[in-house]
This record gives C-alpha cells, structure tokens and sequence, in this order.
C-alpha cells in the first residue's frame, strides 16, 4: 500500500462517563438535601402486587402511632388509587403516574415533592418518606432516587427461588421482607430455603416476615426502620457539627 | 424496559460531547455494561437506532463491551470472578461476598468519528 494514498482515520474521544449520570447527579443532590433536614428515605421496590401499598400503609399508621412524621409518594404506570390507599393511612401521599415508564427516576420524585411541599408538607417537616416504587424486579435497580435504604418485598406467594432470578435487584437492597406471610402455609412456601437463597444473593441484607392482613411482623420491621433512621439521624447531626 | 430509558441518557450524553468537540457524525459509540446492571443488550441495541434519529450519533454502531461481576473475598482478600448468574459467595472457599468489585458498570466509554 502507497504510504501517500489518503486514508481516513477513525478519530477517538476517550469520555468515561456513567452512562446515567443526570439521574445520579440529581439523586445525589436531593440525599444531600434530605440529610441536611434530616428525612430518612426508603424506596420500596417488589414485582407488581406484591403487597407495598398494603404493607406500607400499615407502616405508616405505625409509625404515626410512635408520633414519627411520614409521607409517602407512589409510582404507578396508572390510576392514583394507591397514593388513596397509602393516604388512609392519615399520611400525605402523593401518586407519580409514570405512563410508560417500568420504574421511578430521581426527577420525578423531585417533582412529587414539590408537588407535597405545595399541599403545605414541606422536606423539613418529616422524618421519613417513602418511595414507593413501581412494581418491576429489574428496572429500579439501576436508578437511584436518593433513598437511604431500599426495601425489596417478596411475597411468599412468588416461590422460594424468586431472589435467585433477579441478582441485579436484590444485590441493591438494605431490606428485604416476605409479604403475605399468612397464607405461607396455604402455598406451600418453602422458608428455609427462601432464607438460603436471600443470603446466597445479597449477604448481610436484613430478613423480616410480615403480613399486611393480620399485622404479624409489622413492629419487628418498624423497630428496625426505627434503629436506622435513629443512626442515620445521629449521624447527621454529628457531620453538621464537624 | 428501562432500556429505552437508558438509551435516552446515553444518546444525550455522546451527543453533547460530541457537539462540545466539534464532531458533526458520530462513527462509534462504545459502552461498558456490567453483567449485573440488569441492562438487555437486545433492547438497548433495538432501542438506540429509534433514539438517535436526528441527533450527531444517527447511524453510529454501537458496541457493548462486557464487564464481568467481580467480588472481593473477604477471608483471602483478593478478588474473584462469579459465574453467571452469579451466586455471592467465593467460588474457592464459600465464603460470603457482600462487596461487589466490579459488574454494575453503564459507562460512555469512547466516540469515534471519521475525519
Ligand atoms: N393474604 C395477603 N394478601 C395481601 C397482603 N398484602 C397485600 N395483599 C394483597 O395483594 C394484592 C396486591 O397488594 P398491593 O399492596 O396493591 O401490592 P403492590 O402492587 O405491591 O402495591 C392485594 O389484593 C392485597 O390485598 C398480605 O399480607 N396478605
Ligand atoms: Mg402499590
Ligand atoms: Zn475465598
């Protein structure tokens, strides 16, 4: 080959960015903000129907009773007959009703909660907040929402090897929670070997076993949620000083 | 299908360094993907010849480079790589894995361009 003849060079640009750094910047702003006003956040995520609302709004009386300020904002591809359901529960709860959509991203809870700060709640006012996202096991997985923890429900009526099928998802989560715990028997849930897999898929991750039906379980997971929003509460304030 | 969703960031993204850099048509786009960041390479493929219509990275190939999950054990210290699907535990000696050393990866690697 002549060395004179013209060639075309493909041309490079290194740039070495995370492909979803908008969302992430953006998150990152808002659990900086909740942080500086003290909102512990969780965001709840499961496959569809897997008892979030139910169990949520439990959580929330619950934690109303202990005299915690809570809200709760919910996405849905549709209707707004959640954020009711969560609402009976005497907490603000606001619907996000995504479309299209198979998952929450940070920009549209950042637009919920202009939209709860509006109805007169603003950040400051709570103590904690949840997110409760849309029903899908894999697509919430890769955006954050600035949450501080994440709840992972599975209910015992999805079979044991479920954590075993969505190794993306359950290697995010802080939490995970077995719903529907009374009817276990009624469905032949094997709960050892739920166990098992759990711990085989996401080491160290918290186990609690609830149903939304008859409250069992419910103070066992509040306690919890309790202890590490004191910590992270106590870990605010010690960084505010500093 | 947050594929679509994800392609939507990443066009944007290439887009805007390509334009900061002056390159009109964008060639190539590469991306590392981690086997674990839930992405389905088919639809992000499928998804990202719809997005980039009338933008600088129309018609550009996209190529997908793998990132395989890697774990640090905890007793040996050192990392491991996990089969896929992966379990967390070290393949050597059953020991859990809590720390994910690397398969979350959805970086923008590189643009090419022809002169
Ligand atoms: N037996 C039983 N059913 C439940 C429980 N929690 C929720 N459900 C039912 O499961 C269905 C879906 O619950 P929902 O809270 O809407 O699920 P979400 O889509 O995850 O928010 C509803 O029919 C609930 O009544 C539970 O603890 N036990
Ligand atoms: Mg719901
Ligand atoms: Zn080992």
């Amino acid at each position: 080959m002549n060395s004179e003849a013209p060639v075309t060079q493909p041309r490079i640009l290194e740039v070495r960015t995370q492909i979803l750094k908008k969302n992430d910047e953006l998150a990152r702003a808002m659990r900086a903000e909740f942080r500086a006003k003290g909102v512990y956040v969780i965001n709840v995520v499961s496959s569809p129907g897997a008892g979030k609302t139910e169990l949520l709004t439990r959580v929330l009386r619950e934690l109303r009773a202990r005299g915690l300020r809570v809200a709760a904002v919910v996405g849905d591809l549709a209707t707004e007959n959640d954020a009711d359901r969560l609402g009976a529960s005497g907490a603000p709860a606001r619907q996000i009703v995504t479309g299209t959509v198979c998952h929450l991203e940070a920009d549209m809870v950042a637009r919920s909660l202009e939209g709860l700060a509006l109805d007169g709640w603003a950040l400051g006012d709570l103590d904690v907040l949840f997110i409760e996202n849309v029903g899908n096991l894999v697509c919430p997985a890769s955006f954050d929402l600035g949450e501080e923890c994440r709840w992972l429900l599975f209910p015992c009526t999805e079979g044991e090897d479920k954590p075993l099928k969505y190794p993306t998802l359950i290697n995010t989560v802080d939490v995970v929670v077995l719903s529907k715990m009374d009817i276990a028997q009624a469905v032949g849930f094997a709960r050892t070997t739920a166990l098992e897999n759990i711990a085989s898929m996401r080491p160290g991750a918290s186990v609690f076993e609830t149903s939304a039906k008859t409250g069992a379980g419910v103070d066992a997971l509040v306690d919890d949620l309790v202890r590490r929003r004191d910590a992270f509460r106590g870990a605010s304030i010690a960084s505010a000083r500093a | 299908m947050h594929e679509t969703s994800i392609a939507s960031f990443l066009v944007e993204q290439a887009s805007a360094a390509a334009e900061a850099n002056g390159i009109r048509r964008v060639t190539k786009v590469t991306i590392r993907v981690g086997e674990l960041s839930g992405v389905v390479q088919e639809a992000l493929r499928f998804a990202w010849d719809i997005v980039t219509e009338a933008t600088p990275c129309a018609g550009a190939a996209l190529v997908i480079e793998d990132v395989p999950v890697t774990v640090r054990c905890p007793k040996e210290g050192t990392i491991k790589r996990l089969a896929s699907p992966p379990r967390f535990r070290c393949p050597d000696c059953g020991e859990p894995t809590p720390e994910l050393v690397t398969g979350r990866e959805l970086e923008l690697k590189s643009l090419e361009w022809d002169e």
